[in-house]
């Protein structure tokens, strides 16, 4: 069995910034996106169990090679950068179009992703890339077993779950509740060094550069600034019973009660 | 003289909360472009979930056999359809775990410009600018589209939701020699027991952290939030301990919520909470610690045991409702 995780590098949450050109600059030190590394968790789980083989797949600039290297470290096989400077700034259609290319060149039984991103909390690439593959997509996964012949995942709901089943190769997107993420071994990172890190272009993947990036993006930021400051907080520092009547009439004076 | 389209959600034969909200939504960007609006409902009883969204303006009710199949994968192709038929401007869908697959399946499909995480929208010129708050909340940011067609998914309460001064008719379409997306089968659906109320839609959350100690500290918030007639929310922290679900999750790997109030309890603060919570009317921390950086974003702070006083505090809102 193989499995491809879709892992975006993000800037450390906390230090995001935007550019001159209101694009999130890329520059700055990334890490592996939170939510995605639910997924390299499960995905590694299910090596463990089935001896399947975990392929990590990312777009993104030189600075997402150090994710990369930690995944290698935790456990995956192999990785797979895309990068090219013509990617940078580009909307959600190109992201898809790219990530799509890319696994039409990987043979895999499941491709996952994370439920969204820190830095973008769209949510919607891997319905979209599911979609353009011909491939059944699962989401909101909080449970992920192989069957015989396909993958049943627990899909949350409002009040439990629902139990979803798909023929193989499908695109699963998982929660947190696939489990914590494991710690690179000292051994991992020791053998994540020779493990294969293949770095593919847009010519790789044969999509032309003017397709993608901010040049040809669909969509714009128009301006962003700090949000509107909250007042800063009353503080109450009275005796319990006190401190709860002066909340009450707080709380009745906004009528929030 | 733009054509604004609302996806709705139907959930017990119902239309969501998130469905009035953008079919208001859809109407005041209309009115702003001068176009026209409509609401569209793909579900199984179509026309009766319709019938309820009529009051906030037109709506097209398309019946489709949903049996054994995720939501999106009914509603998508067919809304899909539609847009290739009349080809509306921009399209708003709501951002529910079901709408974000819609809108992701609907991009592989139309390949449309998205925007997405919209907490506000308004027109301009020629498209809607939509609001998002962005790093954490550190900055809020307005994007546009480049040309005159899109999505747009929206969050909850980024309007109140409103009727329409004339109510819409409804249009019942039948869609034939729909091309289906790969199948998915719905093969059981679990009702978890003691399933607690839904953060999404929710008024007033009464929010856990650390600070409440255990499992059993939660029966405190959850009698608070039922004497305030809320939700329960949660830290990630505790939904990692099991104190909690996951559904109840507040934050950046859980849910961003906008309540009128959120009361949060012995919850320090971290950016990734913040993250679900800082839009919320009013926010009111009970914490011990006064330095805590919910201090930042609070705007009434309680300094005390979350024990001493959410008791208490329940007790007091209880008295005050059986007062009347």
């Amino acid at each position: 069995m193989n499995i491809v995780v879709l892992l975006k590098a993000v800037p450390v949450v906390g230090t995001e910034r935007l550019g001159s050109d209101l694009l999130t600059d890329r520059s700055v030190q990334l890490e592996a996106n939170g939510n995605d590394e639910y997924l390299l968790e499960k995905a590694l789980k299910l090596a463990d169990a089935h001896g399947a083989e975990v392929t990590v797949l990312t777009v993104g600039p030189a600075g997402a090679t150090e994710p990369l290297r930690k995944a290698l470290a935790m456990g995956a096989a192999c990785a797979v950068h895309v990068a090219d400077d013509a990617i940078r700034g580009s909307d959600t259609r190109a992201t898809v179009e790219i990530l799509t290319a890319a696994l039409r060149k990987l043979t895999f039984d499941l491709a996952f992703v994370g439920a969204d991103t820190s830095d973008g909390q769209g949510g919607v690439v891997g319905a979209a890339v599911a979609v353009k593959l011909g491939l059944p997509y699962l989401s909101y996964a909080s449970e992920i077993e192989p069957t015989d012949t396909g993958v049943r995942i627990h899909r949350l709901t409002t009040t439990g779950y629902d139990v979803l089943e798909a023929p193989t190769p499908a695109v699963v997107m998982g929660t947190q509740l696939l489990g914590a993420p494991r710690y690179p071994s000292l051994r991992g990172i020791m053998q994540a060094r020779t493990k294969p890190m293949d770095g593919w272009t847009l010519a790789d993947l044969g999509i032309d550069a003017a397709s993608v990036g901010a040049a040809s993006s669909t969509t714009k930021t128009l301006d962003a600034d700090r949000p509107p400051e909250r007042a800063g907080a009353t503080f109450v520092r009275e005796a319990p019973d006190m401190a709860v009547a002066q909340l009450v009439d707080f709380l009745a004076s906004r009528r929030l009660i | 003289m733009a054509e604004i389209w609302a996806v709705g959600e139907v959930a017990d034969g119902q239309p969501t909360k998130l469905t009035l909200e953008l079919a208001t939504l859809a109407r005041r960007l209309a009115e702003a472009s001068g176009g026209q609006a409509r609401t569209l409902i793909v579900a199984e009883g179509a026309q009766q979930a319709a019938s309820a969204v009529a009051p906030y303006g037109p709506v097209t009710a398309v019946e489709a056999d949903a049996s054994g199949r995720p939501v999106a994968l009914v509603v998508a192709p067919r809304v899909s359809a539609l847009l290739a038929r009349r080809q509306p401007s921009f399209v708003l869908v709501g951002a529910s775990n079901d709408g974000k697959d819609i809108a992701g399946m609907l991009v592989g499909l139309t390949d449309l410009p998205i925007l997405y995480n919209g907490a506000a929208v308004d027109w301009a010129d020629t498209a809607p600018r939509v609001e998002m708050s962005t790093f954490g909340g550190k900055l809020v940011t307005h994007s546009t589209f480049n040309g005159t067609r899109g999505i747009v998914v929206v969050r909850a309460a980024s309007v109140t939701a409103e009727p329409a001064a004339t109510a819409g008719q409804v249009e019942v379409v039948t869609l034939d020699g729909i091309s289906e997306l790969p199948a998915v089968k719905v093969v059981d659906s679990i009702t978890e027991a003691g399933a607690a109320a839904p953060i999404e839609e929710a008024r007033i959350i009464v929010g856990g952290g650390r600070g409440v100690g255990s499992p059993e500290g939660f029966r405190m918030i959850e009698a608070l939030a039922e004497a305030l007639g809320g939700a329960v929310g949660a830290t990630r922290a505790v939904v990692d301990a099991g104190w909690i679900g996951y559904s109840q999750q507040i934050g950046q790997t859980g849910k961003i919520v906008k309540p009128a109030l959120y009361v949060a309890c012995g919850i320090s603060g971290a950016i990734q909470h913040k993250v679900g919570v800082q839009t919320a009317g009013t926010i009111v921390a009970i914490n011990r610690d006064p330095d805590a950086p919910i201090a930042e974003f609070a705007d009434l702070f309680v300094v005390g045991d979350v024990f001493e006083i959410v008791p208490r505090l329940t007790e007091a809102i209880n008295a005050r409702k059986s007062a009347g």
